[in-house]
């Protein structure tokens, strides 16, 4: 259903909302001056497990489980790192947050940071990234100049620092352990799991992982409490609570980020949120990042059983289902970042799956065989095929090569390219066997008219 | 010739420094900050990095060849980064692309004769919902048409 909401992003429209002085208007750093200064580390993990903050980066792991692993360690220092490397395709909403509402990022860090027992938080920034850079800096210094970060936040015993660190181009270092070696002053080569970051993490230590807007998310759980916060979803009784950002782009009349309860469709996202379909009737939605696989407009839902999170949709459009961690599981995609893609029926659904590769042999950080491999050998398939040179036994090499990345890789990279490239031949074989066999494409293999 | 920051940017080296636990995780900024003094990442810069972080050149070469953003040879002044991921496809970015190989009269990844302008193409840098995008340097443009590229191409070729 569609809820619209102006939490995390209620700043957004104030004149110079980046500044304290703007934040501090709209009730900012209250949270962290009352967590900091009134409740244990077990009080703030127990009300963000209650505010089923699901992590916003892709996953979709419930934060305040994640920041329960955290232990502290008798001789080593615990590190919160923020993740803002944003750069998976589609993907857009983090900026809005950094740009917009810098401060809102900071008191974040500062509750989180108390919350797993850290006293340093790194923000990693992809490079490309500038005012958000510069923003949140200036957050930095603005915070710490009035005494929220450094030695005694609010008065309390309890030191905080907050930096940011930039990456330098390289989607991979949005992979969590691939993050942890570029901000060691490595290459952003993902590690193996485990151990995981909460046992040996940023240089040795246990560390958390947040993605930005996650982290955001945190204040607002303590002004509201976290049950209240959770229950904004329609989803709250799947432990998929709060309102989130939600992007949509491609072929629509308004692109753009909103805010919105969590649960809401993608027939809202699209119609109602993003204006409609431009350019012609709707052809396909990439849900949440390039790594979901496609959603079409004429699929249902098929969940009989009682038990599934589906089932009350059960016969109902695909659309028409809340956009929530598990429900998009059980569709066969994911929810991901929560800014879908959408495609119009001028589009060469072909041209589609050889943009997706390009982009995932480019970023393919080399290191495992299947995916370095792989993800080459798809982009010359589709390649191929686009250009009317293919045939149909590449065609179905495509399944066995993207199932032979899938698991055999270090980290989900693999699984992010493979599945959205079985997605699209398996849902537009028609399309890619015209193709090959020499049909005109009704879109001239185009993306754009 | 060996290389050297200028005093302002050894400050900000020390600030670096300040920030972590330990030398090596200064690398990606201390390699940023020379490359916005001289444009590039040399051998000469490679070593420098390396015997002021205490790390091997060949550390430093690998962290240097696994990013994007390092330049590993000379560049223009001006580096024109032209998004083709698929949400700006949708909306034109081929076109926009092939605009700008026109009007600098070169190939993506080419900089023009007199070294002002380097075009590139670039994975998506994550303003999907301003698409078709490019950035210039340190600046994003959004919603881009032709006429709003040529205004931009024309400012940096008087430049």
């Amino acid at each position: 259903m569609l809820k619209p909401v102006k939490i995390l992003s209620k700043n957004y429209d104030v004149p110079e909302s980046w500044t304290l002085a703007a934040y501090e208007r709209s009730g900012g750093y209250q949270s962290a001056r009352r967590v900091l200064s009134s409740m244990t580390r077990e009080q703030v993990i127990d009300e963000v497990k209650k505010a089923n903050i699901r992590g916003r980066g892709g996953a979709g792991f419930p934060a305040g489980i994640k920041w329960s692993f955290m232990r502290p360690h008798p001789t080593k220092p615990a590190y919160l790192v923020i993740n803002a490397d944003e750069g998976e395709p589609g993907t857009f909403k983090d900026r809005t947050l950094m740009e917009k509402d810098p401060h809102r990022c900071i008191e974040g860090c500062i509750i989180g940071c108390f919350g797993i027992g850290a006293h340093a938080a790194y923000i990693y920034v992809r490079d490309e990234l500038h005012l958000s850079k510069d923003r949140l800096w200036q957050a930095i210094r603005e915070a710490r100049a009035k005494g929220y970060l450094g030695p005694r936040p609010f008065g309390v015993d309890y030191p905080v620092e907050v930096y940011v660190h930039t990456g330098a181009g390289a989607y991979i270092c949005g992979e969590e352990t691939a993050l942890l070696n570029s901000l060691e002053g490595k290459r952003g080569e993902p590690r193996l799991k485990p151990p995981f970051p909460a046992q040996v993490g940023a240089f040795g230590c246990p560390t958390t992982v947040n993605n930005l807007e996650t982290i955001a998310t945190v204040p607002t759980v303590f002004e509201m409490g976290g049950e209240a916060f959770s229950k904004l979803s329609e989803l709250h009784h799947l432990g998929d609570g709060g309102c989130r950002l939600f992007g949509v782009s491609g072929h629509v009349k308004r692109p753009g980020v909103f805010e919105a309860a969590v649960g809401l469709t993608l027939r809202e996202l699209i119609y109602d949120l993003g204006g409609g379909v431009e350019g012609g009737e709707l052809l396909g939605v990439i849900p949440g990042g390039s790594s979901c696989p496609v959603l079409l407009p004429h699929e249902t839902v098929s969940a009989p059983d009682e038990k599934s999170p589906l089932h009350p949709w059960h016969g109902k459009s695909v659309l028409d289902v809340p956009m929530g961690v598990d429900t998009f599981r059980a569709l066969g995609t994911m929810l991901g970042t929560c800014c879908a893609i959408v495609f119009n029926d001028k589009t060469c659904p072909v041209a589609v799956a050889q943009n997706l590769l390009a982009f995932y042999r480019h970023e393919s950080c080399g290191q495992c065989t299947p995916c370095r491999e792989g993800t080459g050998w798809l982009n010359r398939i589709f390649t191929k095929i686009h250009r009317g040179e293919g045939s149909i036994e590449e065609l179905d090499r495509v399944h066995e090569i993207a199932s032979n990345i899938m698991g055999n890789t270090i980290c989900a990279f693999g699984e992010g390219a493979a599945m959205p490239t079985l997605g699209l031949v398996r849902k537009f074989r028609r399309p890619f066997e015209d193709h090959i066999n020499g049909k005109p494409c009704p879109a001239g293999g185009r993306l754009h008219a | 010739m060996s290389f050297a920051l200028t005093p302002e940017r050894e400050r900000e080296f020390n600030d670096i420094l300040s920030r972590y636990p330990n030398r090596q995780a200064a690398c990606i900024p201390v390699l940023h900050l020379c490359q916005e003094q001289v444009g590039w990442i040399s051998d000469e810069v490679i070593e420098f990095v390396a015997r002021r972080l205490d790390l091997t050149p060949a550390h430093v070469k690998g962290v240097v060849t696994f990013y994007s953003l390092f330049n590993k040879q000379p560049v223009g002044k001006h580096t024109v980064a032209v998004c083709k991921t698929l949400s700006c496809s949708l909306r034109g970015a081929e076109s926009i692309l092939h605009h700008c190989e026109k009007r600098l009269g070169i190939h993506l990844g080419e900089t023009t004769k007199d070294g002002r302008i380097t075009l590139r193409a670039v994975e998506c840098l994550a303003s999907c919902g301003s698409a078709p995008m490019m950035q210039v340097d340190k600046t994003y443009y959004e919603n881009l048409t032709i006429e709003e590229v040529d205004r931009i191409l024309d400012r940096l070729l008087e430049d």
